[in-house]
């Protein structure tokens, strides 16, 4: 799975907790989710459990804390599914 | 001298009909909304047979605004948010943007009776007792929250009111409306959604079919299961749903020129103390009694006056004791008694719901000149003889029915009772 798939995931869980969809229409690595896309700062624990989910791995709370744009959450989660499934 | 309160809109979500039009329909044809229940079969239930709202997924993209936010939601507060905002926009109001002002003036009081036993069965219990409490997300809380129905409406409506939920058992709906009643007659409330829903779960129903009180004799012949006033009644069948009232300041309304359904013009709610008879589960006859006389006397009016009962009428073995009650109340022979009929009869018991889906019945029977038929007594109970010429066992062209009571009784031995007057002008 490379950066852009994450990427893409990494929206398509995000877009369900955007109460505004054309906050979405220029989203991109730096787009902070609470500031540009509104996201309820109380939903950040379902979206994280969302990640889990969908990447298979584990997202320490502390972690968790420093993830605040899309490219932090795709990098982080890039960094977590190894170096043998980054690359397609 | 205090506001008066007319209903102004209203939505409703029962196991017969969803949305007003549907309702009456249901009504008048005496439709009955009980299926048979495979998963009650499956999980053992002496009751296999319930109420619950049919397709209603198919009408809940009207209401919110993808899937993920519906399942964000619990049954019972999807039910009680498409009732609200029904009512609502039935009542001429447009259902404001996320950048509109709060409406300072508009509230909500909205109950159910067990919160949602089906959240918590199924993800709340599994993750936590498999030590997997973080993963259980943000949306445990306010989904299984007593306040969780009226939260949510009053996100839904931009509530700026008083917002909150009450709970009295099988009397949570028609208290809503007491409450909210006298919120706005004291002014300090213009418009309030009143209301009541119910989820539909085993979990919730799995207590009362343990105490053997649900029907446990009809599961081939579901539509004949929930049989109130009936000798063969064997108790009540479970039901879901919910439904909602937008009450209003009379002047507020005439100044809107907002269409008037009814008038409330007298409500009371009591308890019986659990003496006298009453208990937990029973109720004290005198304060049933008193109940109904507190909610004419808030009126102003007379039993001559009262033209129908829209009873609380289970199908248990309360049934006889509670039509006595109505004609002890009444102080009338039994065939003086006003028209009587059970809506249960046709949704089983909606619980929390039950309430406001029978008020909001009343009024629509008080507006469009009819009473709806008890169905399933034909073979009225032996004790009911002789109140047999006022149980409306068909439906009925009802011109003269003015003023209707409305009564629930739960358990706790607590009583709510409502007066409602058709609208005719001031």
């Amino acid at each position: 799975m490379d950066k852009e798939q994450i990427f893409n995931e990494v929206v398509g869980i995000i877009k369900d907790y955007v109460k505004d969809p054309s906050r979405l229409e220029n989203v991109n690595m730096e787009t902070s989710i609470l500031e540009d896309l509104k996201v309820n700062s109380a939903r950040l624990v379902d979206i994280i459990i969302a990640f889990e989910d969908t990447f298979d791995v584990e997202i320490e709370d502390d972690d968790a804390d420093n993830i605040r744009t899309i490219g932090d959450a795709v990098n982080y989660i890039a960094g977590k599914v190894g170096t043998d499934q980054a690359v397609k | 001298m205090q506001n008066r309160v007319v209903v102004t809109g209203m939505g409703v979500v029962s196991p017969n009909a969803i949305g007003l039009a549907d309702f009456t329909q249901a009504l008048r044809e005496g439709r009955s909304g009980i299926r048979f229940i495979p998963r009650l079969e499956e999980l053992k239930f002496a009751c296999q047979i319930g109420g619950i709202p049919r397709n209603f997924d198919e009408v809940c993209g009207d209401y919110f605004n993808n899937h993920r936010q519906q399942s964000f939601l619990s049954e019972t507060i999807r039910y009680a948010a498409a009732a609200s905002v029904d009512a609502w926009k039935d009542a001429g109001l447009a259902v404001p943007g996320d950048e509109d002002p709060p409406d300072w003036d508009s509230g909500t009081v909205f109950g159910c009776g067990i919160s949602d036993m089906e959240v918590i069965a199924t993800e709340v219990v599994p993750t936590v007792n498999a030590g997997k409490v973080r993963r259980l997300g943000t949306r445990v809380v306010e989904r299984v929250m007593g306040s969780g129905t009226s939260a949510r409406i009053g996100g839904l409506l931009g509530l700026g009111n008083q917002v909150t939920s009450n709970s009295s058992a099988c009397s949570t709906g028609s208290e809503a409306v007491v409450e909210a009643v006298r919120k706005i007659r004291s002014g300090l409330a213009k418009r309030m959604v009143a209301g009541g829903a119910e989820g539909a779960s085993p979990y919730t129903w799995s207590g009362f079919d343990s105490m053997r009180v649900l029907a446990r004799k009809f599961n081939e012949t579901p539509e004949k299961g929930s049989r109130p006033m009936s000798a063969t009644a064997n108790g009540f069948v479970p039901g879901a749903g919910a439904a909602a009232m937008l009450l209003e300041d009379l002047d507020t309304a005439l100044d809107r020129g907002a269409r008037i359904y009814a008038e409330v013009t007298g409500v009371m709610a009591n308890s019986g103390g659990h003496r006298n008879g009453g208990s937990m589960t029973a109720p004290n006859p005198e304060g049933v009694q008193r109940c109904i006389r507190g909610a004419m006397a808030d009126a102003g009016i007379d039993t001559e006056e009262i033209d129908a009962i829209n009873g609380h009428l289970t199908a248990t073995f309360a049934d006889p004791h509670e039509v006595k009650n109505w004609a002890a109340a009444l102080e009338v022979q039994p065939d003086q008694l006003p028209w009587i009929n059970s809506t249960k009869s046709m949704i089983g018991h909606c619980l929390g719901a039950a309430g406001a889906i029978e008020t909001v019945a009343a009024v629509l029977e008080l507006e469009q000149e009819f009473l709806h038929p008890s169905i399933n007594c034909e073979d009225l109970h032996p004790e009911l003889e002789a109140f047999a010429d006022r149980v409306v066992r068909e439906y009925k062209q009802a011109p003269a029915v003015k003023t209707m009571a409305k009564a629930c009784f739960g358990f706790g031995d607590v009583n709510s009772c409502l007066i409602l007057r058709k609208w005719e002008g001031q």
